[in-house]
């Protein structure tokens, strides 16, 4: 009895280790896990670019009959240089009525600066967004959010939101809610003074 | 004057008429709410976290659900909709994501995935249980085999059983 099982022991041992494709694949899978959930979890605690960050560049499609330098699409990095104001909004959103009047003012005060302001349209049906924009007669760029990928990067709470951005594209200011006279004048004279 | 202000005012009246009717049409009263709640059910509202479309106060919810009243009425299949909000809208407003990209990989190869390696852990723990007890008795015989082979030759002590039938088999014997 206690040769055999010295035998058996002695044969597992000289036994030739190969690759245990089931470890293999336990390992594989373990680890697939680990990242996909650490990946969600940097998705999910992704917060709002703030003051001093970089603005999240993007790519927009304009609403028929608006455009920028002529062209119907854009990307904020082809803004660089200039002063962007980017407006979040919705025509289903009450508060961003309230503003509606000031940014359009706003815009054509600065619009021979080096200023853009750029409309987003949040999770707005098309033909309202174009209502809305011709209820307030705007005339600045607007587009809409083509699978909220632009509120996505920006981390929007809601609407209405505008982020300031400088003429480098770091942004510099962050309004949650509406817009007053006083903070859309102080911060774009303010970015304007800052880069001459 | 009565000639010139009745024709006025029944034009006026008319002209009314149309002006108030016309959003009626442009609901298209050949969808009926049910249709449009069938496929807002299924649409999460983008406001209000987790509330699907067709109990939604909102006013962002009611602009969406005449939106998809709109698209029923152009001949959309519920397919067809779902596709254009979650192009419109992202896939994340819809109740069950389209089979692509992250949702791919987290609601349907993960399961999988998890089910596999749940499946080979159970199996090798269930090895494990198998051949620990074997191993266990093959070594406590080889360990018994051993203390025989190492004890000087000294009879066994006799077990019960067989004191028993000694005892039966001295019975008869006096029989």
């Amino acid at each position: 009895m206690s040769d055999l099982t010295h035998t058996t022991a002695q044969d597992e041992e000289s036994k030739p280790r190969g690759i245990r494709w089931g470890m293999v694949a336990l390992w594989g899978a373990v680890i697939t896990l680990l990242v996909l959930l650490g990946w969600g979890l940097v998705r999910t605690n992704a917060t709002r670019p703030e003051a001093g960050e970089a603005a999240p560049d993007f790519d927009v499609e304009f609403f028929n009959g608006f455009e920028w330098e002529g062209q119907p699409v854009a990307n904020l990095s082809d803004m660089h240089g200039k002063v962007v104001v980017i407006n979040f909004w919705a025509s289903w959103c009450v508060e961003c009525r309230l503003e509606a009047d000031l940014i359009e003012d706003t815009w054509r005060k600065y619009e021979d600066q080096d200023v853009v302001f750029l409309g987003v349209a949040y999770s707005d049906v098309e033909p309202n967004a174009i209502a809305y924009l011709d209820e307030f007669n705007i005339t600045y760029p607007n587009a809409p959010d083509l699978g909220t990928d632009i509120s996505d990067m920006y981390e929007i709470t809601g609407v209405p939101e505008t982020f300031f951005v400088d003429k480098e594209g770091t942004i510099r200011h962050v309004q949650i809610g509406p817009l007053n006279q006083q903070t859309m004048d102080g911060v774009i004279q303010q970015l304007l003074g800052d880069s001459g | 004057m009565r000639r010139i202000i009745r024709p006025s005012l029944f034009a006026l009246f008319v002209l009314g008429l149309i002006a108030f009717a016309q959003p009626l049409w442009a609901q298209d009263s050949s969808v009926s709410d049910d249709e449009v709640n069938e496929v807002a059910r299924d649409i999460y509202c983008p406001v209000c976290e987790s509330t699907p479309l067709d109990v939604c106060a909102t006013q962002a919810c009611a602009d969406w659900r005449e939106l998809i009243r709109t698209k029923l009425g152009e001949g959309n299949s519920k397919d067809e909709i779902f596709e254009y909000f979650a192009r419109q809208y992202g896939d994340g407003v819809l109740a069950n994501p389209p089979r692509r990209g992250v949702s791919l990989i987290i609601l349907w190869i993960l399961p999988v995935v998890l089910i596999l390696v749940g499946l080979l852990l159970f199996s090798r723990m269930m090895r494990n249980l198998r051949t620990v007890p074997e191993a266990a008795v093959v070594t406590d015989s080889a360990v018994e085999s051993t203390k025989v082979q190492n004890t000087p030759a000294t009879p066994p002590e006799p077990t019960a059983q067989e004191e028993y039938l000694a005892r039966i088999e001295e019975e008869l014997g006096k029989k």
